[in-house]
């Protein structure tokens, strides 16, 4: 059997709100921490870390699955909330990946409270303002047209049509709507950095880290890779030529070898 | 009933004096399909002060025209109105008339950073004017969130407390600290306090929005619905009507008003050409691009429901996606702009647009009054028309239009919110509401 059919939700309470998670394969638990447009689907990478990992999936309150939490109003609150979750599920130190937003949030936890992490992941996360260029704005454009720009050629993406299940249909634009709502009342202004964020990190994060980023990633440019560098020092970078802004779709045998590699 | 008037403020160039700049312009905004983000190489400013000055005179001379109000509204980063900061015109207003109330539908409150300050202009307004300022909320376009870098999410949030803070401040004595949710003040005791008391009336434009119907109705503001269809309008009136009636008021004419576009002239041939011209760029329909209308947040979950569903638009679910265009030949462009005019004809028999002679006119807005029957009552004139035409124009509406327009509201009883105040005819609880909308009408024949 898949492991994308052994995928349950589970209802978790975290303090006075609900935290709906996604919990799939076997093994040690592997945290993964979602992009600003939602929860893209279970596609190749899940399945084969899925092999050996346990995949834990928090859908971010507000994100349409997960009730909205009204006094999360910044990611830094966000990744407390999830924080939170973490330690009363008794996962520390538990490996996370995260991607774009979600590396952003993982950022922050790690920054908050090292502790809480082993090994990191992060995919071409948000949350350092790039030294050059600047991160592709979701709220100016339809989001199939960001969904396109995330990659760096969605016609020869084997896997790009199955994100999000095509992205095309009535219930998926009300699930995009809810997750753009919910990352602009998280992250609309500065847009999707946080100042403090690679002074904090600089300060506090030793985990060993991976930063995944693809050589012509649109959305966020590959500039914000050095800033991450700089401020975590137990940090490697892996640039992929080739390749937009997401690596685990777009070259997704290559990440699956390396992202195995590293967590071990 | 308060007649008044309004226009957007368009920025155009006069067809029949310079063609090819208002063709030129036209088709940018029809390559853009959208007014709202034409890039604003496009402006000229001596194009733009001659407007803003033809315009201001418009509305000065209405006043010796007899027009109870003159209305004026705001929008950002468009050709579609001149009037960015309408506080501005309505400070020029203020001291150049005498008699006609200001009418601002709306001040756009949740794009405003301090609403305080924004207390402060519009009492300065009203005692510029001695009185005779009319405030409105909006939550602005979608646009203009983006344009003001107002996070759409917190766009209901931010419109509901700034209004709440804003009448706090005309009527609680200061000075006194303010901790609401978005908006904080440590020190509020704005000196300069309006000359209405407790505070101006307050009205507020809306499209077909339920949310905003029945807000107005519990805080009894009237509502004046934006040249929408008559039969939806009819359904916001009802609302309204039981959500008034479930505050334990019978709601009239004074809770409503309606924006009606029109053109007038003495030959129906002549009126027609310019009233079509209404729908220059596209008109509504190529305000902004969806992406902008519906930035993240700023629509209710059951608004994006209905929007995911609807059957044709780009840029929504399973539909065209369209990046910008631009590309389109000299007769692809041609067949974009017949279809956008196509439109007259359905304007003309939906009563969207009712231009022509004072004979052809009068009829159908008395339709209009018979089936919504507003207390307050304004013109809309836009498009690329002359000032000449422009003006000719609101001389006819005033010799010819007015005198019977102000015989049928006295014959339907359209009582306005001066006459009497909105919300002050009480209902005992359970009781029925009498509707004040007349439906029934809507068969009528012309």
């Amino acid at each position: 059997m898949a492991a994308k059919d052994s995928v349950r939700e589970e209802s978790h309470t975290v303090g006075s709100n609900q935290l709906i998670v996604l919990k799939g394969g076997a093994g040690k638990p592997l945290l993964v921490l979602h992009e600003e447009l939602g929860y893209p689907g279970w596609m190749k990478w899940n399945e084969a870390l899925s092999e050996r990992r346990t995949l834990v999936t928090p859908l971010y309150p507000g994100f349409g699955r997960t009730p909205l939490a009204d006094w999360i109003m910044n990611i830094r609150d966000l990744a407390s909330f999830i924080a939170r979750f973490v330690r009363e599920q008794n996962l520390a130190p538990i490996d996370a990946i995260g991607f774009s937003l979600g590396g952003w949030v993982a950022a922050e936890m790690a920054a908050n409270e090292p502790g809480l992490f082993s090994k990191l992941v992060l995919v071409a996360p948000a949350g350092i303002r790039p030294p050059e260029g600047e991160i592709k704005d979701l709220f100016t454009v339809p989001a199939l047209i960001y969904l396109r720009a995330s990659v760096r050629d969605f016609a020869s993406s084997p896997e790009f049509s199955a994100l999000y299940d095509g992205g095309t249909s009535p219930e998926q634009y009300e699930a995009f709507e809810d997750a753009r709502a919910e990352t602009a009342r998280l992250a609309w202004q500065p847009y999707m950095f946080n100042p403090s964020l690679p002074h904090l990190l600089e300060g506090t994060a030793n985990n060993p880290t991976l930063l995944v980023w693809g050589r012509d990633d649109c959305i966020v440019p590959i500039s914000a890779s050095h800033a991450y560098q700089k401020s975590m020092k137990n940090a490697r970078t892996l640039v992929l030529d080739g390749c937009g802004h997401r690596p685990e779709v777009e070259k997704s045998q290559q990440f699956i070898e390396q992202v195995r590699n590293f967590l071990g | 009933m308060h007649i008044m008037w309004f226009t957007e403020r368009q920025y155009h160039y006069d067809p029949e004096v310079e063609p090819e700049r208002s063709a030129l312009l036209e088709s940018q905004i029809l390559r853009n399909r959208s007014f709202f983000g034409l890039p604003n190489s496009n402006f000229d400013a001596a194009q733009g002060s001659k407007l803003l000055n033809e315009y201001l005179d418009e509305k000065i001379y209405s006043e010796d025209l007899g027009f109870d109000g003159l209305m004026l509204n705001e929008h950002h980063g468009t050709p579609f109105c001149l009037g960015s900061v309408m506080d501005v015109e309505a400070a020029v207003l203020a001291k150049a008339t005498k008699r006609a109330k200001i009418v601002l539908l709306g001040n756009p409150v949740p794009t405003v950073a301090n609403a305080l300050r924004l207390a402060e202009e519009l009492a300065m307004i009203d005692l510029i004017s001695k009185g005779r300022l009319v405030p409105g909320w909006v939550r602005g376009a979608g646009s203009e969130q983006l344009a003001n870098n107002a996070n759409p999410a917190y766009n209901r949030e931010y419109f509901e407390e700034g209004v709440d803070f804003i009448i706090k401040a005309w009527t609680t004595p200061g000075p006194f600290r303010f901790e609401g949710k978005h908006f904080h003040f440590r020190f509020v005791n704005p000196w300069v306090l309006p000359m209405q008391k407790p505070h101006p009336p307050i009205w507020i434009p809306g499209l077909i929005s339920p949310d905003t119907v029945v807000w107005c109705a519990k805080k009894r503001f009237p509502y004046i619905a934006l040249a929408t269809k008559l039969e939806p309008t009819v359904e916001m009136w009802n609302i309204y009507t039981a959500a008034a009636a479930r505050e334990g008021y019978q709601a009239g004419p004074e809770n409503f008003g309606y924006l009606q576009p029109v053109f007038v002239s003495d030959n129906q041939q002549r009126a027609e050409e310019l009233g079509k011209r209404f729908l220059y760029g596209g008109a509504f329909a190529h305000f902004a691009r969806p992406e902008w209308m519906f930035p993240p947040g700023y629509n209710s979950k059951e608004a994006t429901r209905r929007l995911a569903r609807l059957p044709v638009a780009a840029n929504l679910p399973g539909k065209p996606i369209h990046e910008g265009g631009g590309n389109e030949t000299d007769d692809e462009l041609e067949e974009i702009r017949r279809g956008v005019y196509a439109r007259y004809e359905e304007s003309k028999r939906e009563l969207q647009m009712i231009a022509g002679t004072p004979d052809y006119v009068i009829p159908r807005l008395r339709k209009v009054l018979e089936v919504l029957r507003p207390g307050i009552f304004s013109f809309w004139l836009d498009g690329p028309v002359g000032y000449k035409d422009r003006i000719k124009c609101l001389e006819m509406l005033s010799k010819d239009v007015m005198p019977a327009m102000r015989e049928i509201g006295k014959e339907l009883g359209l009582v306005d919110p001066f006459q009497r105040a909105p919300g002050s005819i009480a209902l005992a609880a359970g009781r029925q509401p009498d509707s004040v909308a007349h439906a029934e009408a809507l068969a009528s024949q012309l």
